[in-house]
């Protein structure tokens, strides 16, 4: 087990280099100044030297890489163009924001998309596999910013049961996990949570039936295992592959989140991002994708691990 | 005589795009305590079938099944699905084909004999452990503290056999049910498991019905014979009747197979044809398409099973 800890971290390393160069150069090749945004229409070229100097961008992309990689590695992401806040902060807030939405979001889509997928496997093409796929897959066809604006028409305008924006009634004063803040929750953690919920449950349905249908099922039987027993051994062997799936739509749910957070307002990655992408706030652009990017490396090794913990075979493969 | 197993009238029919087939049909067996039975028969002839009917293990596959079974004089098939799980694995131990597939992947080996001793004898998982310790130096696991912790893709085969058998075995079962448990290992492997098992049998006193296609295999574990051809039992008897003095010609073409080591000038008769399609059945004897000694009766009345000589029975209209 530590052979193969070490094996995959040694493998996160060029990864996670890989990923800085391409967040570095998404940003650098996309079209669009970010001089031209921040200074007026009517600006003197010197004004647009200085700026571009200011900022160091008028030094070349692997010297600008360079800078902007070791100053990253120290945690100094630069100054917002447009707040004049530092991204570092600017983005400790909104990480905090977007990690109680993907918690709520994420606890949502396991418990339902496990139990969905289990009932559906073990009723295996009767009514209760039919009726929970139809629901799944509705869920994994539905785009999120869709399902966003429908909850909002539906719960929030039509019927005003639940807040439309915002994370609480006062946006300055932090979360708290009471009734105001919570009602503000749950219409964006339903809208971030229905895709990875669809598909965990289907891919729980698809491990739970092949695991159904390996011979050691029929051991089970002749042990006189009860069923609850059973169960248990059937789950075991379906876990493996739906914790990777849920791995990877956690990961995924970042980017879910840049729409739905955008939808309702919350001011977490998804919106800092989006809005830095309006505005060409090139280091907070930089800083936030390379955050969500890392984010997504470090999950990933820890579903890695989390399998391998739950299949002993993928330790020696 | 006390009896482990009395099958009687076993049908056995499976679904498939034609209707039901019938896969076993009309099976009698009556095993004493501690004797071993061999159950044999090419693929396909419903040995297997038969073996894990008797404990309502086919019609959890969707299997039609009719007829008696008293393992221990209880009827299996009258039982509701919560008294045939208290009787399997605590009365009637099972041992499959395939060791790799046969065992849980993602558990290892001692929880999973560990687990059966928690059902059914009430023990903890200490006693239960404890117990599995025990078991796997009576199937001979070398380093046994070691290997109960070990997951099944980590054992060799004839090792995942062994642990099979311990877990067949934890609850000290009167009667064992092994569907070719040999068939798959090496073959010095598959001597040693066979010496395991015999050795095992006699230690404990065990009933055993031993499926198996191999007549030798047959002969050095059974003291009795059941050959089985298109899902009817068509000869029986004590091991020396049924392999020394064949009855049936089925048997005889079988035995005509065996290749004799040592003996190059020995004749290997091959056993022309295959097994009939069970939804198709021919009139007459099942066997008669293939049967070298077949006679204008043979494709037209089924023979009944005969008496030979005491305990020796076949079902064929030859040698009347």
């Amino acid at each position: 087990m530590l052979r193969y800890l070490l094996r995959r971290l040694a493998y996160v390393a060029p990864i996670a280099v890989g990923v800085t160069l391409i967040v570095f150069l998404l940003v650098h090749i996309a079209p669009g100044d970010p001089i031209s945004a921040i200074l007026p229409d009517d600006a003197s070229a010197e004004m647009v030297a200085e700026a571009r100097r200011e900022y160091g961008l008028d030094k070349p992309l692997p010297v600008q890489y360079g800078i902007w990689l070791w100053r990253a590695a120290q945690g100094e992401l630069g100054t917002s163009i447009r707040s004049g806040r530092t991204v570092a902060s600017e983005l400790s807030m909104a990480v905090g924001n977007t990690f109680i939405l993907a918690v709520a979001a994420g606890l949502l889509a396991c418990v339902l998309g496990v139990a969905l997928g289990l009932v559906a496997g073990l009723a295996r093409d009767r009514i209760g596999d039919h009726l929970t796929s139809l629901f799944t897959l509705a869920g994994v066809s539905l785009p999120h910013y869709w399902v966003a604006i429908l909850l909002v028409i539906v719960f929030a305008v039509e019927n005003p049961w639940l807040p439309p924006l915002g994370m609480g009634p006062d946006s300055s004063d932090g979360w708290r996990p009471d009734w105001a803040h919570l009602q503000h929750l749950i219409l964006p953690a339903i809208a971030t949570a229905l895709i990875p919920m669809a598909v965990i449950a289907r891919t729980m349905r698809a491990s739970v039936i092949e695991a159904l249908d390996q011979d050691f099922v029929t051991t089970l039987h002749a042990k006189g295992l009860l069923p609850g027993r059973r169960l248990w051994h059937v789950l075991r062997n379906a876990l493996p592959t739906t914790l990777a799936v849920t791995g990877l739509q956690l990961g995924n749910m970042l980017g879910g989140s840049v729409l739905v957070e955008t939808v309702f307002a919350w001011p977490g990655t998804g919106f800092l991002l989006a809005n830095a992408i309006f505005q060409r706030d090139l280091p907070v652009l930089q800083g936030t994708m390379l955050v969500l990017s890392l984010f997504f490396v470090v999950l990933n090794l820890a579903v890695d691990l989390l399998q391998s913990w739950a299949d002993p075979r993928i330790r020696r493969a | 005589m006390s009896v482990a197993l009395e099958v009687s009238g076993l049908e056995v029919a499976y679904r498939s795009a034609r209707g039901f087939v019938p896969v076993v049909r009309g099976v009698d067996l009556t095993l004493a305590k501690g004797r071993v039975l061999a159950l044999l028969g090419e693929s396909g002839s419903g040995k297997s079938v038969t073996l894990r009917s008797v404990v309502g293990l086919t019609a959890r596959e969707g299997a039609r099944v009719s007829g008696r079974v008293r393992v221990l004089g209880q009827d299996v098939l009258a039982m509701d699905a919560r008294r045939q799980l208290d009787l399997r694995g605590s009365q009637v131990g099972f041992v499959f084909q395939e060791p790799m597939t046969a065992l849980d992947p993602v558990f290892r080996v001692g929880d999973q004999i560990a687990e059966v001793l928690v059902r059914h004898r009430g023990a903890t998982w200490a006693e239960g452990m404890a117990r599995a310790r025990a078991l796997f130096d009576l199937v001979q696991i070398p380093a046994a503290a070691q290997r109960l912790r070990a997951y099944p893709s980590e054992l060799s085969g004839g090792l995942r056999q062994r642990a099979m058998i311990a877990i067949a075995l934890a609850c000290e079962p009167p009667l064992l049910l092994a569907d070719e448990p040999t068939t798959a290992l090496d073959a010095t492997v598959q001597i040693q498991v066979l010496l395991l098992l015999r050795d095992l049998q006699k230690q404990l006193g065990t009933a055993v019905v031993f499926v198996t296609h191999d007549l030798g295999v047959a002969a050095e574990i059974a003291d009795e014979v059941a050959v089985m051809y298109a899902g009817r039992i068509v000869e029986r008897g004590s091991a020396e009747q049924v392999l020394l003095a064949p009855e049936h010609p089925y048997t005889r073409a079988l035995l005509g197979c065996v290749v004799r080591g040592g003996y190059a000038e020995a004749p290997l008769v091959e056993l022309a044809g295959s097994p009939p399609d069970l939804a198709r059945l021919p009139p007459g004897c099942s066997f008669a398409p293939r049967c070298v000694s077949a006679f204008a009766p043979c494709g037209v009345e089924e023979p009944g099973e005969r008496e030979r000589e005491a305990g020796h029975r076949a079902r064929c209209h030859l040698g009347r």
